[in-house]
Order: C-alpha cells, then sequence, then structure tokens
C-alpha cells in the first residue's frame, strides 16, 4: 500500500507536517520567529491604511476617501501599529533572544507562550474581522473615547470587534509579560548575575513589568466597555450616570506606559548593537540599569499629559506636567551613556549600526518635542494638533522602528545562518530617513498652525495644504523602504551570504551558539563570569570580569 | 456706522489660526513659554548632535588607524552625575515658569472679572457636529439668547477689558473647544461643567474648530468668534434677543417651514418649532456660514443644503426630507427672512 502513495501527496504530507510543527510549537525561537512575521504582516496593513489617509489629506476638501472611511482608518492604523505590529515585534524578540543571551533552554512556560502568541494573532484577526460585520471596523480612534463607543453612538458590533480583539490580544501580552520576568529571574546561566545580563535583557525587565502593570486595567476598562454595550451597565455612559472622564483615565494609565513598552526594548536593542560596532563595552551599565527603572516608575505616574485641556485643577496640571518632564532625565542619562560608548570607538558602518545612528539622532528630536508637549500651558495649544502626531511618529519610529530595524539586521543571521543584502539595507535606510522626516518634520508646522488631528478634510487657504502635501510625499518615499526589507529578508534566507556563528564578532552568549540556533539552544552552556562572556573568551589576558 | 462697522468685520476674516499669532493675553502668554521652551530643546538638539557628529568624526578617523580593539571604557560616576544633575536643573527652572503661565491662563475656581471689566458670560454646548451658544448675561445684564456656530464677543478697549467666560457643556460626546488665536483649547464633556476665558482687544473674525475627535464630522465642526466693536455688539445681542421677525410676504413660506418635520428638531422664536436638537434658526440670517461653517450663507447655498445636508455635510444628523422644488423655494424663502 505504502507504494500507492503518489508523489504529490507525499509532498503535501510534509507541508502539512511542517505547518503543523509550526502551530504546535513550544519553541520560544519559532514562537518568537511567528511574532515578527505577524507583526511584519501588519506592518504593512497599517502602513497601506497609513497612505490611503495621507493620499486624502493631499488637498483641502478631497473626496479620496469618505468621512467614515477615514476615521475607520484611522482606528485601525493605530491600533494595529500598537497592538500588533509593536508590542509583538518586540515581544517575538525578546521571546527569540532572552533564553539565548541569559544561556537559558527556552522560556520559563512554554506553553503559555505558545497560547501568548496564538492569542494575540487571533485578537488582531477580531479586530480586523470587523470589515465583515453590518458598519464596517469602529470609527473611535484608538483611544475610543467615552461615550462614541457606547451603543447610542456606535451602533454596529464594529467596535465590539475592537473591544474583544484587545481583550484577547491583552491576555497574551499579560502572559508573555508573566513569561519574561520568570525567565529572567528564574533562568540565568550558572553564574549570571542579575547585574550581568545583556543590556536588552534589562529593558526586557522594565517592558514585562510595565505591561503587568499598565495592561490589566485596559483590561478591565475594556471589560467594563462590552458590559456597557451589552449588559445595561453605564460605566461611561454619561446620560445615565456613568462618567466619560473614567475611561480617559482608565485608557491612559494604560496607554502612556504603552509608548515606554513599546521604547524599552528599542533601547535594549541599540544598546546592545552600539557596543558592537563601535567595539567598545557599553559605557556605565549600572546607570543604563538605574535609568531603566527609573523611566518604569516615573511613567507610571505621567498619564494624565494626555488629559490638560479636560479641565483638571492647576493643581493636578503641575504634577503632571513635571512627573512627564522628569521622563526626560533617565531617558538623556541613556542617550548620553550610548554617545559615550560610540566616542573613541572604531565604528563598524554596517546596516545594524546604520540603523542605530538613525535612531540615536531620530530619537532625541521626539524626546525634546515631549517635553515641549509636557508644559501644560502649550499643551492647552497643542494637544490634538498635528503637532502630537508629528511628536509621537517620531518617537515610535526614530525609536522603536529604528531600533527594532538596527535589532533585526543584527540578529537576523543568528536567527536564519545567512546575512541581510547590505545594499537593500542601505536603500532601506535611506528611503526611511528621508521619507521619515519629510512625512513627519512638516506635521509639527501644521499643528502650530492650527491643524487639528483626525480630521478627514480640512479648509483651504490656512497655510496647511503645503505642509500637508510634504507629508503625503514623505509617505511615498518612506512607503517602499519597508517593502524592501520585506523583500530583502526573503531574499537573503536563500540568497544571502553564509552567517557563521558569530558574524559580528560579538560578545554575548546568543553568538556563542550555532545560527540557527539547535531547539535545545546550547549543548553546554558556558560558566558566565561578567557582562561579556563571549569577550572574555576571546581576550583572555584581558577580560571584563576584571573589571565589573 | 453701525453698517460700516459690519462691513469691516466682514472683511477681516483672518485664515490665521497659528498659535504663534496671538490675539489675546493668555494665547500671549502660551506663546511666550513655548518660544522659551524651543529654545530650550533646540539648544539640547543642537549639543547632542554635535556629540554625536563628532564621535562619528573622531571614530572614522580611529577606525583607519590599526586592528587592536579600541581601549574599553567601563563608566564613570562622575560624569553620569554631572549629566543627572545639569538637566535637572533645566527641568527645576522650566517646571517653575510653566507652573506660572498655568496661573496665567487656566481659569481658577475662585477667579472674578477684574474691576471695571464688562465681562460677557456664554454656555457653550458641543454638539455633532456644531456650536450652540446661550448668552446669558453682559456688562451685569441677564440675557437668554440661543444661537449657533458664531459667536459674537465684544472687544476690549484700553482701560475697558471685556472678559468672554464660557461654560463649556456637552449634549452627546466630548468635543474641545479651541481658537488658537485666543486661547489654548478646552474639553467639553458629557456630564462635567468645565470653563475657559479669552479676551481680545482685536476686532475681526477669528477661526477655529472642535479638537477632539467627536464622529464622522469631526473635520467640519468649525467654529467663528467675531470680535465687534462694544456698540455693534450690543445692538446685536439685542437683535437676538428678539423673537423672529414676521414678514407677512413671506407666509406661505412659513406655512411650508411649519408643516414640514424641521419644527421637530429646530426653533424658530415666536412660531410654534420649537426644537431643540439642532441649531436655533430664529436669526440664521445674522449668520454668515451654514453647516458650521463650510458654506456661506447664500440663498444658492441654503437651497443646496435643505436638498440634501447628505451632499453638503456627509454623516450629519440632518436626514434629506425630498422636498419638492416648491417646498424647497418656499422654504429657503421663509428662511431668509430670519434677519
Amino acid at each position: 500500500m505504502a507504494t500507492a502513495v503518489p508523489e504529490l501527496s507525499r509532498e503535501r504530507l510534509s507541508l502539512v507536517a511542517g505547518l503543523h510543527e509550526w502551530v504546535v510549537t513550544v519553541d520560544h525561537k519559532k514562537i518568537g520567529v511567528m511574532y515578527v512575521l505577524m507583526a511584519i504582516a501588519f506592518l504593512l496593513i497599517g502602513g497601506l491604511e497609513a497612505v490611503l489617509m495621507r493620499v486624502q489629506l493631499l488637498w483641502p476638501r478631497a473626496d479620496f476617501l469618505p468621512p467614515l472611511t477615514f476615521n475607520q482608518f484611522f482606528t485601525l492604523h493605530g491600533t494595529t501599529m500598537v497592538f500588533f505590529m509593536g508590542m509583538p515585534i518586540l515581544i517575538g524578540m525578546a521571546n527569540y533572544l532572552v533564553p539565548l543571551m541569559i544561556g537559558a533552554r527556552d522560556m520559563a512556560f512554554p506553553r503559555l507562550n505558545a497560547m501568548g502568541f496564538w492569542v494575540t494573532l487571533f485578537g488582531g484577526l477580531l479586530v480586523y474581522a470587523s470589515f465583515f460585520v453590518p458598519g464596517g471596523p469602529p470609527a473611535i480612534g484608538w483611544f475610543a473615547y467615552a461615550p462614541l463607543t457606547e451603543k447610542t453612538f456606535a451602533r454596529g458590533p464594529g467596535v465590539d470587534c475592537w473591544a474583544l480583539g484587545l481583550l484577547v490580544s491583552g491576555v497574551g501580552t499579560i502572559a508573555a509579560g508573566v513569561n519574561f520576568v520568570a525567565t529572567i529571574v528564574g533562568m540565568r546561566a550558572p553564574g549570571m548575575k542579575l547585574r550581568q545580563v545583556p543590556f536588552f535583557v534589562w529593558t526586557i525587565l522594565g517592558t514585562s513589568i510595565q505591561i503587568l502593570v499598565a495592561i490589566p486595567p485596559l483590561t478591565a476598562a475594556l471589560v467594563m466597555l462590552i458590559f456597557d454595550r451589552h449588559l445595561g451597565a453605564h460605566f461611561f455612559d454619561p446620560q445615565a450616570g456613568g462618567s466619560a472622564y473614567l475611561w480617559m483615565h482608565l485608557f491612559w494609565f494604560f496607554g502612556h506606559p504603552e509608548v515606554y513598552i513599546l521604547v524599552l526594548p528599542a533601547f535594549g536593542m541599540i544598546s546592545e548593537v552600539v557596543p558592537v560596532f563601535s567595539r567598545k563595552v557599553l559605557f556605565g551599565y549600572e546607570f543604563m540599569a538605574l535609568a531603566t527603572m527609573a523611566i518604569v516608575f516615573i511613567s507610571l505616574g505621567v498619564w494624565a499629559h494626555h488629559m490638560f485641556t479636560v479641565g483638571m485643577s492647576r493643581t493636578l496640571d503641575m504634577f503632571f506636567a513635571g512627573a512627564s518632564m522628569l521622563v526626560g532625565i533617565p531617558t538623556g542619562i541613556k542617550i548620553f551613556n550610548w554617545l559615550a560608548t560610540l566616542y573613541g570607538g572604531k565604528l563598524v558602518l554596517k546596516s545594524p549600526l546604520l540603523f542605530a545612528l538613525g535612531f540615536l539622532s531620530m530619537f532625541v528630536i521626539g524626546g525634546l518635542t515631549g517635553i515641549i508637549l509636557a508644559c501644560a500651558a502649550v499643551n492647552f495649544q497643542i494637544h490634538d494638533t498635528y503637532f502630537v502626531v508629528g511628536h509621537f511618529h517620531w518617537v515610535l519610529i526614530g525609536g522603536t522602528v529604528f531600533g527594532v530595524f538596527a535589532g533585526l539586521h543584527y540578529w537576523y543571521p543568528k536567527v536564519t545562518g545567512r546575512m541581510l543584502s547590505e545594499r537593500l539595507a542601505k536603500w532601506q535606510f535611506w528611503l526611511l530617513l528621508v521619507g521619515f522626516i519629510l512625512t513627519f518634520a512638516p506635521m509639527h508646522v501644521a499643528g502650530v498652525l492650527g491643524m487639528p488631528r483626525r480630521i478627514y478634510t480640512y479648509e483651504p487657504g490656512r497655510g496647511w495644504d503645503l505642509w500637508n502635501q510634504l507629508a503625503t510625499v514623505g509617505a511615498l518615499i518612506q512607503a517602499p523602504s519597508y517593502l524592501i526589507f520585506a523583500f530583502n529578508l526573503v531574499w537573503s534566507l536563500r540568497h544571502g551570504e553564509l552567517a557563521g556563528d558569530d558574524p559580528w564578532d560579538a560578545w554575548t552568549l546568543e553568538w556563542a551558539t550555532t545560527s540557527p540556533p539547535p531547539s535545545y539552544n546550547f549543548e553546554s552552556v558556558p560558566v558566565v563570569r561578567s557582562r561579556r562572556p563571549l569577550w572574555d573568551l576571546k581576550h583572555p589576558d584581558d577580560p571584563d570580569w576584571k573589571y565589573e | 456706522m453701525g453698517l460700516l462697522l459690519f462691513a469691516t468685520t466682514d472683511e477681516v476674516v483672518s485664515q490665521n489660526l497659528s498659535v504663534f499669532s496671538p490675539a489675546s493675553p493668555q494665547a500671549e502668554s502660551i506663546r511666550g513659554l513655548f518660544v522659551l521652551v524651543l529654545a530650550i530643546t533646540g539648544g539640547i538638539f543642537l549639543i547632542v548632535e554635535g556629540v554625536l557628529v563628532y564621535s562619528l568624526l573622531r571614530s572614522r578617523r580611529r577606525a583607519a588607524a590599526g586592528e587592536a580593539e579600541p581601549p574599553q571604557v567601563y563608566g564613570s560616576t562622575p560624569i553620569e552625575l554631572a549629566w543627572t544633575a545639569a538637566p535637572l536643573l533645566i527641568v527645576f527652572v522650566l517646571f517653575l515658569v510653566v507652573a506660572r503661565t498655568e496661573w496665567e491662563v487656566r481659569p481658577g475656581p475662585e477667579d472674578q472679572p477684574p474691576p471695571g471689566s464688562q465681562p460677557l458670560s456664554v454656555t457653550v454646548i458641543g454638539r455633532q457636529w456644531w456650536w450652540e451658544y446661550v448668552y446669558e448675561k453682559y456688562d451685569g445684564r441677564e440675557w437668554h439668547v440661543t444661537t449657533a456656530n458664531e459667536l459674537h464677543v465684544p472687544a476690549s478697549d484700553d482701560g475697558v477689558p471685556r472678559p468672554v467666560y464660557l461654560t463649556l457643556k456637552s449634549a452627546d460626546v466630548i468635543h474641545s473647544f479651541w481658537v488658537p488665536r485666543l486661547a489654548g483649547k478646552t474639553d467639553l464633556i458629557p456630564g462635567r461643567v468645565n470653563r475657559t476665558w479669552f479676551q481680545t482687544a482685536e476686532r475681526g473674525v477669528f477661526l477655529g474648530q472642535c479638537a477632539e475627535f467627536c464622529g464622522t464630522q469631526h473635520a467640519n465642526m468649525l467654529l467663528r468668534v467675531v470680535a465687534d466693536e462694544p456698540a455693534e455688539f450690543e445692538r446685536w445681542l439685542a437683535n437676538e434677543a428678539k423673537p423672529a421677525v414676521d414678514e407677512p410676504a413671506a407666509a406661505a413660506g412659513k406655512r411650508a417651514f411649519l408643516a414640514q418635520s424641521c419644527v421637530n428638531c429646530h426653533a424658530v422664536r415666536g412660531t410654534p418649532a420649537r426644537g431643540t436638537y439642532a441649531p436655533d434658526l430664529t436669526h440664521l440670517m445674522s449668520r454668515k456660514t451654514l453647516a458650521s461653517g463650510m458654506v456661506a450663507n447664500s440663498a444658492e447655498e441654503l437651497r443646496r443644503w435643505l436638498a440634501d445636508p447628505q451632499q453638503v455635510k456627509p454623516g450629519c444628523l440632518m436626514p434629506s426630507f425630498k422636498l419638492s422644488d416648491r417646498d424647497l423655494d418656499l422654504i429657503t424663502g421663509y428662511l431668509r427672512t430670519l434677519r
């Protein structure tokens, strides 16, 4: 009988078996790769929404997109980029790297890890399922202010898809947070103290703590919203004694730490790339770790700087303004330490460093416009204008995206065993840098000239046209850079140069195993005596542990 | 004189909404803070980018030098303390300036109009997607005047400030009142009462719009503030307080208007039309625009709006009533008499 099985069906069987292996896997590396692939798919979808919105804003009073569609797109764009691109790509990379970096065989709870990924993915699909319900996707903004989300104003099930999608993916994110904390605290290689983990691991610990504090309030708020919509509760319905203001607090108590959840891991990646590519140890490791934890702590007390215009008392305004400015201090410490690491180094100008330098030069600007926005009185003017849109894209692209690209170019050889094409990477970098600046710099100007956010069209003659046109041109320059990256990922899988175990001559444990690593990660875990175990191996005469 | 002033007011519809062109004390004071913080952050920006470029140049020279790894520098506590303390100092100073500005521009619960002033109090109600204004008190006199979208205020003079106090409410979702040249924005939140204020000595029209996403037509929830000569403002206010004019020539139009379901939502004071859901039409013709600032208030635009509001402002809450051409002409004619 066995000989009767035709060739084709055997191939198909192996395809099914291959897919099955990915579906049932609990290997942190496979889960990490799936997270990243999911994130890239959502990046392309969210990016397409952005480009369509930019085309609509090319001219005043344009009617390329109807108002409702435009509002649905900015809701989906924000939701997608935060929940289904930003967090998954960072959690995915951390999933892949943290166990390797600390010399562990897997995450602490591998099955929980797999569940986290699948609920995140299905959460994303649930949000997009709103395209197939009556009324279509929600048009509420990613911040979903009540009472616009109540049945009175949003009758269709689009809002339910959105709320349930975030609820479900939030469970996955919380699971990932728990898992990282347990892994980092409990599963380090023999000899590796917490103050000796690669710096990326510190930032993942910080991010995980923030996840555990910030996501549950969002989950609770979403449950309350669903109760309001379907079980006759009135948490957020002012007509029946509920409070629209309550949703704001719950949402931003999540929403502001979320920004740091999205940027801390990028800080970690930069802290790995900058030392290796300037051939120097990270300057001021302890202060960097301290600054990370300071950011984690302070950023839990700044949420109402999103709410300066809701008419809080002057005292509250000042509390949140002060706390928000204070976050600038540990962030500044980080930037200075990266510069000090670069200073006097021997630069290897390969793609990971290129993106890291893009990060350093751009993220500073996003941080500084953040200080401007933290000045409560100035915020009364520029809150909810395009200035804010420019600001947070500068942080999330100039910070997170440049950081993630530095990381992806750095670790791709470890994951696949092949190098990414440097040529394509340079095209990607320059298109991204130029397109990004051209998209988001003019938005600051439009905001100062009085252009509010989230408007599907604008009046002619207000001096906003030019800035919008520049932004749209910028978006069209930026878009191909993401496509080049996606192409590079696929192309290099087959045609990339062979990488070997340690192509960058790096110093942390993930480079001690093969590329790609075996499912058990390490045959034998080296005993760790310092922050750079491979430096110690390569320089037995001058090891790090002498100085730490 | 009045007509002349009206004409001048008309012509000064400045399209400028820049926060750097303040026309009121608090917008002025915010601009001052903005310029200061721009200078500070600009300075920090130059320092950081300068150090970055310098490190790059130095490192490239070194890269050519040789094979060996550069000296490994693990850190320095004094340097770390220095670059923690310096920014802390900057933040502290900035915080003090921000606090001073906060007290200058934000109304406190105990704030009183300055002596010798002629304050105006108006309640602003945000609605999807237009503004309702209820005039309550001007210069000590009580009023009860309801109008929409175009907020008339008296301009201040030397020695006689005419501060405008706004009580902000919402009838549906969250909106935000923002006229950049007059003041920072303040939200209108259902279930809450907010306050803001401004005053201006500049005569003319100031544009603004809703600044908090409030649904489909958020983009076209435009608003304008008309700062009139005080005498002109008082004339306008007195006229608004009167019931609608009843022109015999428009009697047929009035009948057509009252026979339609217009009256369920709109009010025309002095007639059976007492709806409160949509803009008060008693003095529709005293307004320069329709559809909360989207189109000019001309006979053609008014007729186009009545024929199908969804064509003008897609998604707005006024449905198309599929009026006959005859009714359209009659009702347009009637509304055109509501001066």
